[in-house]
């Protein structure tokens, strides 16, 4: 430790916590106005024709936006499926195999920059290569696209959570002659597991609001979901469409739809949060 | 659970589970590849044309066929840097607030709450941020930095609400959560024992922070930054809607501006010309070469820090 | 122990819906696809809503820009295209395609300026093209009082708002100010994104309306159905014939009447600056494009179906949602050119 006066340390300390604080209040403060901007706006959308109906054109009142509940609902879960496993591996190829390799590197490398890619690439790419081939939009193309956004997410998450697991807890497993797997699997998660959860969490929470890649691969629909080999109704598209237009109850309910993706997130958040929670040995 | 198994078995079932990883993780690159290859392809009208003056031209216009790159580029690079710059600190001081200032259960709630708003799709930032912050930029914060530093001519021109400072805020606003949710995590799973032992020989609550838990979590944390950086360079709606959507370049923060995803986002559909299209298309690998830039001056800038700092991971 | 239990009732579950959803050769009718221009969308989804309610063929339009349902029908993603800026005769023939306009509406230019009102701001094309070409930067410039005598005009910037994206609405309106001005012609020209002189770009019709309710002096053009949903600030624009014309359902409807549509081939006809007293000087049609050679003859014929029933039965809720219907004599036409055009296998679809 520096050899510096007592009362110097402190107060520097002090004034850092001041600061902290304030901006920590300034942020939360602004993220709150947000909530509040949108709570306040899309309340007011929330009846039951909103869950239970299809969406009526302008003019026509009661529509809802229950076939888009359910597409993004069916979307985002096959996405997760997609993205979450495989992003789970390559993060424990890049924080337990890989480590600081060349091969590693490079996968690192890749994945930030695809982690930086505009979503509306990401849409055009699944587009190209699937929706183009097939001659159809589908709701499997744009789960796919939302996989291809989820995957480095997951990825690097996992990584960095799993580099902050001391080595100690991976060498006295080895050392009783477990195999690597359980290793990884049983006790370093088990320690990293918050982290994880956060990882993945924020990967969906970030692909529920996307809307350009679902634009270009699932398109949106105002019939009931049959098949998700067309195009499939989701919300992000349909807020995109109703906060565009010049229609004062269409963008209450765009506002709505918002505020039902972040319950939506919200819930999912804390029943994950929930089922990984620290169990009492 | 740890009895004598087979030695065998043990291995074929890591080897197996080894393989698993690699593919996984050579799954990113592969799209990742793929994603570059399309783009290549695509633009190449484009870089037959125009060559490396696509870089340095701030002409943008689709009846004559004339396109260039240079304000787009010049967008990004500008709204990222104050979005990066505003949301790193914040983010950061926040993350420590709520694992070191408060208790447990605010830290949760809050927690959630900063989750949330990873949540709200980007399209509702850009509708706030148009008909709710704009308004009070230009009323309040815009026409005080005006008085203050306008000598500047960083904060010159009319107070439009809209612009590039504009879309720095709310980009910062979008990223703020990613990289404090994750840095909190960090902060939490730094092992209690290191952080008591400095406790322990008297060091102050910063100085545990700056001097251990930092430290320990760097790699974490520098990994956040790129999580919210990734959002940060690639957004393109909430952009759209706050800066202005102008081909040009000014020095002043209070001017309208573009960046590339913003104008891949707003033209990309409509353009039905081939060369117009490939110019697009290589706007999107510029942003590519952007990212690859800065990732590597930032893998350079760590190698760096971690050996300055001797941190062993 | 639960946790398996719980795993497993989840794997069931999505292994349920996937199988659900999975293609099982549904032997119902098929939904007709169809993306395109925004500008009619409120019209379009109307139209199929009360469509599906009659007789429970199901139409899904999609608003994903003209150039995006252009892009789309060649493509052959989706049934039909819609878009509101023509495809040219060679195009046409190039791609095998036919088009046909469906319904009609109209661009006005709104502002923001405290104390005018609705309808009261006159323009003349000159002046709007030389505020666009950022040659008049003020309110108060003389040209303007010129046309305004009695107005009180302040001197303040005039703030310039276009659309950022591409944008039939864009195409349309260049092509007005790209027939009325010499020098817009040669400066800046007609596309639906184009190079502007000065401005802002706001994103969509929303966007623009957006940026001009925010700006005090702002300008801009967007679709009628904004114009009058916002309550916005309207200006009243001299037509070809001299006159000060009100964007309204009536003025559209001049220029839309007055039109020569027998000799248009492909109905490549563009409707700013039109001849007629009252007639609105910025209105557009707003084109449906399909194949000429349908693949399945019962499919196409549904689609045609729907189409002729918007023409001849959706008059009422296209002036509803301020847009323009198709006169008699031009849905005759279009019925004869589906006779003459769309086939499958050889045989006319419609009849």
């Amino acid at each position: 430790m520096k050899d510096r006066s007592l009362f110097i340390r402190h107060s520097v300390n002090f004034g850092i916590k001041v600061i902290s604080s304030l901006s920590a209040v300034l942020t939360l403060f602004m993220l709150g106005w947000i909530l509040y901007v949108v709570a306040s706006r899309g309340l007011g959308a929330f009846h039951l024709d909103f869950f239970l109906k299809l969406p009526t054109p302008p003019g026509v009142p009661g529509g809802g936006i229950a076939n888009a509940i359910i597409g993004t609902a069916l979307i985002t879960l096959l996405a997760t499926l997609i993205g979450v496993p495989v992003g789970i591996l390559a993060g424990i190829y890049l924080a337990e195999y890989g480590l600081d390799s060349r091969a590693s590197n490079a996968v690192r490398f890749l994945a930030n920059i695809l982690m930086g890619t505009p979503s509306i690439i990401i849409g055009v790419f699944v587009y190209t290569i699937l929706v183009m081939r097939m001659g159809n939009f589908s709701g499997y193309a744009g789960a796919i696209a939302l996989g291809i956004i989820i995957l480095p997410v997951v990825a690097r998450t996992t990584e960095d959570m799993l580099r902050l697991v001391p080595n100690s807890m991976r060498e006295s497993a080895l050392a009783l002659g477990a195999p690597r797997w359980k290793v990884i699997l049983g006790i370093v998660f088990r320690s990293a597991k918050a982290g994880l959860v956060t990882g993945v969490l924020l990967a969906i929470a970030r692909v529920s609001g996307e809307t350009a890649p679902l634009l270009f691969t699932a398109l949106n629909s105002p019939y009931w979901v049959k098949s998700l080999n067309e195009p499939v109704a989701n919300l992000t598209v349909t807020i995109f469409n109703y906060a565009m237009s010049p229609y004062a109850d269409w963008k209450e309910k765009a506002w709505g739809a918002s505020l039902l993706i972040m319950f939506g997130v919200l819930v999912v958040s804390i029943l994950a949060r929930w089922f990984f929670r620290e169990k009492r040995v | 659970m740890l009895s004598l198994r087979n030695s065998r078995w043990q291995r074929r079932t890591d080897f197996i589970f080894r393989i698993l990883t690699v593919l996984c993780a050579s799954v990113i690159a592969f799209v990742l590849v793929l994603i570059i290859y399309e783009l290549f392809v695509n633009s190449g009208p484009s870089f037959k044309k125009f060559g490396l003056r696509f870089l340095v031209s701030s002409i943008w216009n689709p009846v004559t066929g004339e396109f260039g790159a240079l304000s787009s580029i010049f967008g990004t690079i500008v709204s990222t840097i104050i979005a990066m710059a505003l949301a790193v600190p914040l983010a950061i001081v926040t993350a420590l607030f709520l694992t070191e200032l408060v208790s447990p259960a605010i830290s949760k709630l809050v927690g959630i709450g900063i989750e949330l708003l990873a949540a709200v799709p980007s399209i509702i930032y850009g509708m706030w941020g148009l008909f709710v912050f704009a308004p009070f930029m230009s009323n309040h914060i815009q026409p005080a930095l005006a008085r203050w530093f306008g000598f500047l001519p960083l904060f010159s021109g009319p107070p439009m609400g809209i612009g590039m400072l504009t879309a720095g805020i709310i980009l910062a606003l979008m990223v703020v959560p990613f990289i404090c949710a994750v840095t909190r995590d960090v902060f939490l799973m730094v092992p209690s024992v290191i952080k008591e032992s400095a406790f322990g020989m008297g060091a102050t609550t910063w100085e545990v922070t700056s001097k251990v838990t930092i430290r320990y979590g760097l790699q974490g944390i520098i990994g956040a930054c790129f999580l919210g950086l990734g959002r940060a360079i690639g957004e393109t709606m909430a952009v759209t809607f706050v800066i202005g959507n102008d081909h040009n370049i000014s020095a002043s923060l209070f001017s309208a501006g573009n960046s590339i995803a913003s104008t891949l986002a707003n033209e990309f559909s409509e353009a039905s010309d081939p060369l117009y299209l490939s110019s697009l298309v290589e706007l999107g690998l510029t942003l590519f070469l952007i990212t690859i830039v800065i990732q590597s001056l930032a893998w350079v800038w760590l190698r760096r820090m971690k050996r300055k700092m001797r941190v062993t991971l | 122990m639960i946790k398996i239990v719980i795993k497993g009732l989840l794997v069931g579950l999505i292994m349920a819906i996937s199988g659900l959803l999975g293609e099982v050769g549904f032997a119902q009718s098929k939904t007709l696809n169809g993306a395109g221009a925004t500008f009619p969308y409120p019209i379009y989804s109307q139209w199929a809503y009360q469509y599906n309610q009659i007789t429970g063929v199901k139409i899904n339009y999609q608003s994903i820009g003209s150039g995006g349902g252009i892009a789309q029908i060649k493509a052959k993603t989706v049934d039909f295209g819609a878009s509101d800026a023509p495809l040219t005769v060679e195009d046409l023939k190039a791609e095998g395609l036919t088009q046909f306009p469906l319904i009609i509406g109209g661009v006005v230019i709104v502002v923001n300026l405290s104390d005018i009102k609705p309808g009261q701001l006159k323009l003349t094309p000159e002046l709007l093209a030389n505020i666009f070409l950022g040659k008049i930067t003020k309110w108060n410039d003389p040209a303007i009082a010129k046309v305004n005598p009695g107005l009180k005009l302040a001197n303040k910037d005039i703030t310039v708002v276009h659309r950022a994206d591409g944008s039939g609405t864009t195409w349309l309106f260049t092509n007005y100010l790209d027939k009325v001005s010499p020098e817009w012609h040669t400066k800046v020209g007609t596309d639906k994104s184009v190079a502007w002189p000065v401005g802002l770009g706001g994103k969509g019709n929303e966007g623009v309306a957006g940026y001009v309710q925010q700006i005090n002096g702002a300008i801009g053009y967007v679709e009628f159905a904004y114009a009058l949903q916002n309550k916005m600030t309207y200006t009243l624009l001299q037509n070809r014939a001299g006159k000060f014309v009100s964007p309204s359902i009536e003025s559209f409807s001049a220029a839309a009447g007055n039109a020569d549509w027998k000799n248009a081939p492909g109905f490549y006809h563009v409707l700013t600056d039109q001849p007629g007293d009252d007639s609105w000087p910025i209105t557009g049609a707003s084109f449906i494009i399909i194949h000429k050679e349908q693949p399945d003859a019962e499919h196409g014929r549904e689609m045609l179906k729907f189409f002729s029933w918007c023409l001849r039965n959706g008059a009422e809720e296209a002036k509803k949602l301020q847009y323009v219907p198709l006169p008699k004599n031009l849905v005759e036409l279009v019925e004869a050119s589906w006779k003459a055009e769309v086939k499958s296998g050889g045989k006319p679809v419609w009849n």
